[in-house]
């Protein structure tokens, strides 16, 4: 490979001489073109210019850019350009590079924002957001109402199919997590009560933990981790394929098919889920239980039995059925306000589960401060 | 031109599992050539595009690029054989997390020492020979689907390859577009001496650009002619293979 020249030379009556020489590849040194550059933008300019490439060897878009760039300078100034010199082929691709004119209006200028504007617009989007989610629970309340009446269009196999994927499937992972769950509190609870000497408490802390509380909040959040994020990947999926579209076309109400149903099956499953999770938790707890503390498989079983009143139980699935429609809600909401491309798909599936988490974090919290007054 | 064999397709058989998809492909494809594969819809001609750029391995035979065969090599050859490929996708398959600058320069930045300015300048000049001056910091789903195939073609041709594949590149384009798409194919083929091939069944376009082409049969899952599209119009000695390039209007005769 030769090295790639570039010289220029002024000719009389005002022609510049360009002449390019060696093999002019991208990626290898190319000459600088600043200078001839320049020297066309000149005063006295050129009148033209003529290119001789008697010696050039191979040639890619390393010499065709080069050769734009001229072409540009040159008619800036209006200076005419003679071609002839060039290989054919790099004439045709210069050609074809200026034939489609620039549209009018269509680059864009990238501007900088100050740390004001951001907070801002931000602020801003974050009201949207809000806007949005209580426009698409408005428009989920009405289709309930045609659920009610019987008006709405859906297949009832789609509510069972989620069924089987939000509850039954779920099944592994909720008997793991739960299990755990319940058996890091009987150890808490047993390395702390046997201090006073009331380890067979920890079955009552076990027992009230799960099924007031943790059953209903871990189950949610593995859902909003499996299935609201499911279900925000699988609607924006759709939409980016245009397949909501194809449903709206068809008179069918988008909602009514895609997205009610994978709520009715979520507040169905939720509870399910939850009471399943709260017995795994106990069940944990009582191995811990059994094979730490010096009390029999009746004396544990029996001391559960006296510390989960029905009010505690009902509290629990309560919270499971709020909990398990907000993550829907958010899943759901994510996936319709999906952009149309493979990244706007991730960024709703990401968006979806954060919000199903906050959501079920304050519901909680307020869920807490409700059962406190009316002394559930 | 010089005329001699660039790709060379040997005793091909393709399938998924145990499901026969062609059998026994042997073809030329000579340097510069503007090579059509076509055939009826399921006859195979996307699958045989994914052999041919090493998306899929053939159950028997080999792909030879310039007498190398593709298969059979080591990794890192079939890795130095692949750059010297461009595809361009039948949506355009353009990353829709990034620019159609950062789309063409993701390429040069991978293989090549250039510079970010350099490498946003080549993407301008790619972008302006496709017709798109202006568009560098669009992201693909921002444009138009016909915008879409040509800023794909665009990238398809950002390391300058020797060989060019399309997959129905007039696919859902507009008459117009498909035209300019196919004058912008053979004036690639003529300035850079591009080797072209093209899975199509659009006939306008087969006619239109192409001098050799390989016609693949979903009955007997093999190939039936090859040679240029327009003497097997009017030459060949097969029904099937007329009949598909005169629309269905071709007489049952012997040629």
């Amino acid at each position: 490979m030769t090295a790639a020249t570039l010289t220029f030379d002024d000719l009389p009556e005002g022609i510049l001489a360009i002449e390019m020489s060696g093999d002019w590849l991208l990626g290898s040194s190319l000459p600088a073109a600043e200078s001839l550059l320049a020297r066309i933008g000149a005063t006295p300019g050129p009148q033209s210019i003529s290119f001789s490439t008697d010696s050039l060897g191979d040639w890619d878009t390393g010499l065709v850019k080069v050769l734009i760039a001229i072409q540009r300078a040159a008619e800036a100034r209006g200076i005419e350009l003679d071609q002839s010199g060039l290989p054919d082929g790099a004439q045709r691709l210069v050609a074809l590079a200026f034939a489609v004119e620039e549209r009018e209006g269509a680059r864009r200028i990238i501007k900088r924002k100050g740390i004001f504007e951001q907070v801002g617009t931000a602020t801003l989007a974050a009201l949207d957001d809000l806007k949005k989610l209580l426009t698409f629970t408005g428009e989920l309340m009405l289709s309930v109402g045609r659920y009610a009446r019987g008006k709405a269009t859906y297949l009832r196999s789609d509510v069972l199919q989620y069924c089987q994927e939000a509850g039954v499937e779920a099944l592994p992972i909720v008997s793991l997590i739960s299990f755990l769950i319940g058996m890091i509190f009987a150890f808490v609870g047993v390395m702390q009560l046997n201090m006073f000497g009331a380890g067979i408490f920890t079955a009552n802390l076990v027992a009230v933990a799960m099924v007031r509380e943790m059953a209903a909040i871990m189950t949610a959040i593995m859902m909003a981790g499996r299935t609201g994020a499911a279900y925000a990947a699988q609607i924006g999926t759709m939409k980016v394929n245009e397949e909501v579209d194809a449903l709206t076309t068809l008179g069918m109400n988008p909602i009514d098919f895609l997205v009610t149903p994978r709520i009715i099956a979520l507040v169905i499953m939720m509870p399910l889920l939850t009471m399943y999770s709260s017995l795994m938790g106990i069940l944990g707890g009582m191995a811990v239980g059994l094979s730490m503390l010096d009390v029999t498989l009746v004396q544990y079983v029996q001391q559960t039995i006296d510390a989960v009143g029905l009010n505690a139980l009902f509290g629990g699935l309560f919270k499971s059925v709020v909990y398990g429609s907000l993550v829907a809600l958010a899943g759901c909401q994510q996936g319709m306000a999906c952009g149309n491309s493979a990244l706007a798909v991730g960024q709703s599936t990401t968006k979806a589960v954060v919000m199903g988490i906050v959501l079920i974090v304050v519901s909680a919290a307020v869920l807490t401060v409700i059962y406190i007054n009316l002394g559930i | 031109m010089s005329n001699d064999a660039h790709i060379v397709v040997r005793d091909l058989t393709m399938a998924y599992g145990s499901f026969l998809i062609q059998k026994d492909l042997s073809f030329t494809v000579n340097r510069s050539d503007i090579f059509i594969i076509m055939g009826g819809s399921g006859c195979g001609k996307s699958t045989l595009l994914k052999v041919m750029i090493g998306l899929k391995s053939p159950s028997t035979g080999d792909v030879c690029y310039d007498g190398k065969a593709f298969w059979s090599a080591g990794e890192s050859e079939q890795e130095a054989t692949k750059r010297k490929f461009g595809t361009l996708f039948q949506s355009g398959a353009l990353w829709s997390s990034m620019t159609l600058a950062e789309n063409i320069g993701l390429a040069l930045k991978q293989y090549t020492d250039l510079g970010d300015a350099e490498i946003r300048e080549v993407a301008a000049y790619k972008l302006m020979l496709v017709g798109l001056a202006g568009f560098e910091d669009y992201y693909p789903n921002e444009i138009s689907g016909g915008m879409k195939k040509r800023a794909g073609l665009a990238r398809a041709m950002a390391l300058d390859p020797e060989i060019l594949f399309f997959d129905e590149p007039s696919a859902g384009l507009d008459p117009i577009s498909a035209k300019l798409l196919d004058d912008l194919i053979i004036e690639l083929r003529e300035s850079l001496g591009t080797t072209v091939v093209i899975v199509t069944h659009e006939l306008a376009s087969i006619f239109a650009i192409g001098n050799n082409s390989v016609f693949l049969d979903p009955v007997t899952k093999t190939q039936l002619a090859t040679g240029d599209p327009k003497k097997l119009r009017d030459h060949h000695e097969n029904y099937v293979v007329r009949n598909f390039l005169l629309r269905g209007e071709a007489e049952e005769k012997a040629a």
